[in-house]
């Protein structure tokens, strides 16, 4: 065991698999010398060269497409995309190529890419660097879309994403990068497809992934005693582990889905129609949604109010007690 | 604003042309081939075979049995040129015009007309004819050809990789970023414009103010103009371009000034957007006419071989037509195929939806 931060743990799980799979590539803005904005591949270059450790030019959709073109041609890059707004310059190359070139071949390209986007907000950003951009990607067949929230996930997730043939939107929170855990490396990892009861309860499920899962469990605990919430991190958001969910709501009979990405047409609706139409006659009450608003993300200043917090999340468990 | 008079059937100064329109073999300093008669009929029978390809598929396109098709009439010599010039381990990649390369890479045309009729989005492997798949998101396969030149460059391997775009094309962002890459990362990457002059309706003009070629210097690369309706030279370029690639010399842009002589595709009416004297104009700088001129001037090839070449063309038309008919439509089922190479419960899920929801139908697919 030992203990590391999120972003440590994305550097070492980066590292183990560029030590098992020589054709393992990392690519990106600043990924080099700098070791990333965030430090996650720090040390990287320095012990693989530049070769696997490719700083590129400044050009998102370059970066994926190049890296298509490269896993065409038998490698597996994983691009880091700096900050989750500077990746809607190469959403065209995620969405029309990485995603449909297997498809459009009938199976016999494979793309071995990882997208890793630093994501979410709460660090006291500028513009662009706060964003939740994980529905844009759930919407698109053929990418699976996953997001860690732990150093645990941190070190085997990124590692199951890039062993996965399929493409991967692999979304990191950057506001708990500095998080640390106890990492056990030599544990077998839940899969990466799978969610997780991280809080058994009662009472309310609370679905929830990524930055929220530790304001989810905060939530949790300070109404310990008062009522009994089962906090699920949902892990994989394309494809949802739909059975730990169902089975979890169906046992509490109360259901909240909490993101920061805005309401309106979010990951969070489409879980909520799910879990109705699955487990209707067990629910309590109607499935609530917490999430950010219908906006820009707003200045920093602001953050506070925009992003969900504690206290968002429990109104919206108590509201489910109140039908 | 004024017009670039190049853009007409007037050759401009720096293009290099080893074959007249008239059938005429000319020298160039930097550029020269050196072809049998039996490779310059091999030439002939490609350019000849791939039109009437093109022709049937329009006619195809015309009956209603395919959704659209894009034509590459008048723009034989610059793929097949271009295509010849290949190595079987170079790999190419075009976009969705690319039916004289795809003819050499030996891709079965019903590939080609499968994707245009609705059957499937393309279905062949690449790595069986080092030919990728058609893109038609437009200049989106510039970067995968670069970044597949990084891999081959990583590899050591004795491999070019060539893409084709088109004039439009060169207006992209992705197209900008791939010169960017290839140049920073001196990939073995030879960039095929074929400058056909119009994107759908809008005339070069309309996408730069400098001849397409000239471009490549900003990159830090070589950019080079050649007759795109001159088989030989787009063959001696690319092969140059192509060989510089492999030695570690970087990228190139061809630019192959050429001329859409049909419309982009055929949901779309020339007519309306430019005027007939421009086609006319260009009819007279054919790729396959001056081809025969040229075998015929030097008595490379009698009557006899072009009767053979014609009727081989009719054979083909005939059974490219006749296969394109038997295509059969795709299981309802295949919807969910191929979409992930790993299972995917929520594809699982909408499969077993639709299957039952299919059975549910008297005589339904199970």
């Amino acid at each position: 065991m030992t203990t590391l931060t999120l972003a440590k743990a994305l550097n070492e799980g980066l590292r183990k698999a560029m030590e098992d799979d020589p054709k393992v590539l990392i690519m990106g803005e600043d990924v080099g010398k700098l070791g990333g904005v965030f430090r996650v591949t720090d040390g990287l270059q320095k012990d693989f060269g530049e070769s696997r450790v490719i700083d590129t030019p400044l050009a998102e959709s370059g970066i994926i497409g190049t890296a298509i073109g490269l896993a065409l041609r038998g490698y597996r890059p994983v691009c880091e995309i700096q900050f989750d707004g500077f990746v809607f310059p190469a959403a065209d190359q995620i969405i029309t190529q990485l995603a449909k070139m297997p498809l459009r071949s009938l199976g016999k390209v494979k793309l071995p890419v990882v997208v890793r986007i630093p994501c979410g907000g709460g660090i006291g950003a500028v513009e662009h660097h706060s964003e939740s951009p994980e529905a844009y990607f759930t919407h698109t067949g053929g990418l699976r879309v996953v997001a860690c929230s732990n150093p645990v996930d941190g070190y085997h997730m990124v590692q199951q994403a890039i062993r996965s043939d399929d493409p991967v939107v692999f979304f990191e929170p950057k506001r708990r990068y500095w998080d640390k855990a106890e990492v056990d490396k030599d544990a077998a990892p839940l899969p990466m497809g799978r969610g997780r009861v991280v809080r058994p309860g009662a009472d309310v499920t609370v679905l929830t992934y990524g930055p929220m899962v530790k304001t989810c469990l905060e939530a949790a605990n300070a109404v310990e005693g008062e009522r009994s919430i089962e906090v699920v991190d949902l892990r994989s958001l394309s494809p949802l582990d739909t059975e730990l969910v169902f089975d979890s709501v169906r046992r509490t009979g109360r259901c909240v889905v909490a993101h920061e990405a805005p309401m309106y047409n979010g990951l969070g609706a489409e879980i909520a129609a799910r879990v109705t139409e699955a487990c209707f006659y067990h629910l309590e009450s109607p499935v609530l949604r917490v999430g950010g608003f219908s906006t820009p993300y707003p200045p920093s200043r602001l953050e506070d109010h925009y992003l969900p917090d504690l206290d968002r999340v429990l109104d919206a468990v108590d509201r489910t007690f109140a039908f | 604003m004024t017009v670039d008079a190049s853009r007409g059937a007037e050759a401009p100064p720096e293009l290099v042309q080893l074959l007249t329109p008239e059938g005429e073999r000319v020298e160039h300093p930097d550029y020269d081939i050196d072809l049998t008669p039996e490779e310059v009929r091999e030439l002939y029978r490609d350019l000849v075979l791939v039109r009437r390809i093109d022709m049937e598929a329009v006619a195809l396109q015309r009956q209603g049995e395919l959704g659209i098709w894009a034509s590459l009439l008048g723009q034989e010599a610059a793929q097949i040129g271009s295509a010849r010039a290949l190595a079987d381990s170079d790999m190419a990649f075009p976009t969705y015009r690319e039916h004289g390369v795809a003819w050499c890479r030996g891709v079965d045309p019903l590939y080609l007309l499968g994707l245009f009729r609705g059957v499937s989005n393309g279905g062949w492997d690449p790595a069986d004819h080092n030919f990728h798949l058609y893109t038609i998101v437009i200049g989106a396969q510039a970067l995968h050809a670069v970044g597949y030149a990084m891999g081959v460059q990583r590899d050591g391997a004795d491999a070019a990789t060539i893409v084709y775009f088109g004039d439009g094309a060169t207006s992209q962002g992705d197209v900008n970023e791939a010169f960017i890459w290839a140049s920073v990362f001196n990939a073995p990457v030879v960039f095929f414009c074929q400058n056909n002059q119009w994107a759908i309706s809008e005339p070069l003009e309309k996408q730069s103010r400098i001849p397409l070629y000239r471009r490549a210097s900003g990159f830090g690369f070589p950019g080079i103009r050649v007759d795109g309706n001159d088989v030989f030279a787009c063959l001696a370029v690319t092969r140059q371009a192509l060989r510089n690639a492999r030695e570690g010399q970087g990228p190139t842009l061809i630019e192959a000034f050429t001329y859409r002589m049909g419309a982009h595709t055929t949901s779309d009416d020339p007519t309306r957007y430019r005027v007939a004297g421009e086609l006319e104009a260009w009819k007279l700088k054919d790729p396959i006419e001056r081809v025969k001129a040229y075998l015929f001037r030097n008595q490379h090839a009698d009557q006899d071989f072009f009767d053979a070449v014609d009727a081989e063309a009719g054979r083909l038309g005939r059974e490219v037509r006749k296969r394109c008919l038997e295509l059969p439509d795709p299981n309802p089922l295949d919807i969910f195929e191929h979409v992930y190479a790993e299972p995917n419960a929520l594809l699982a899920e909408e499969r077993e939806q639709f299957a039952a929801y299919l059975a549910s139908f008297e005589g339904g697919e199970s």
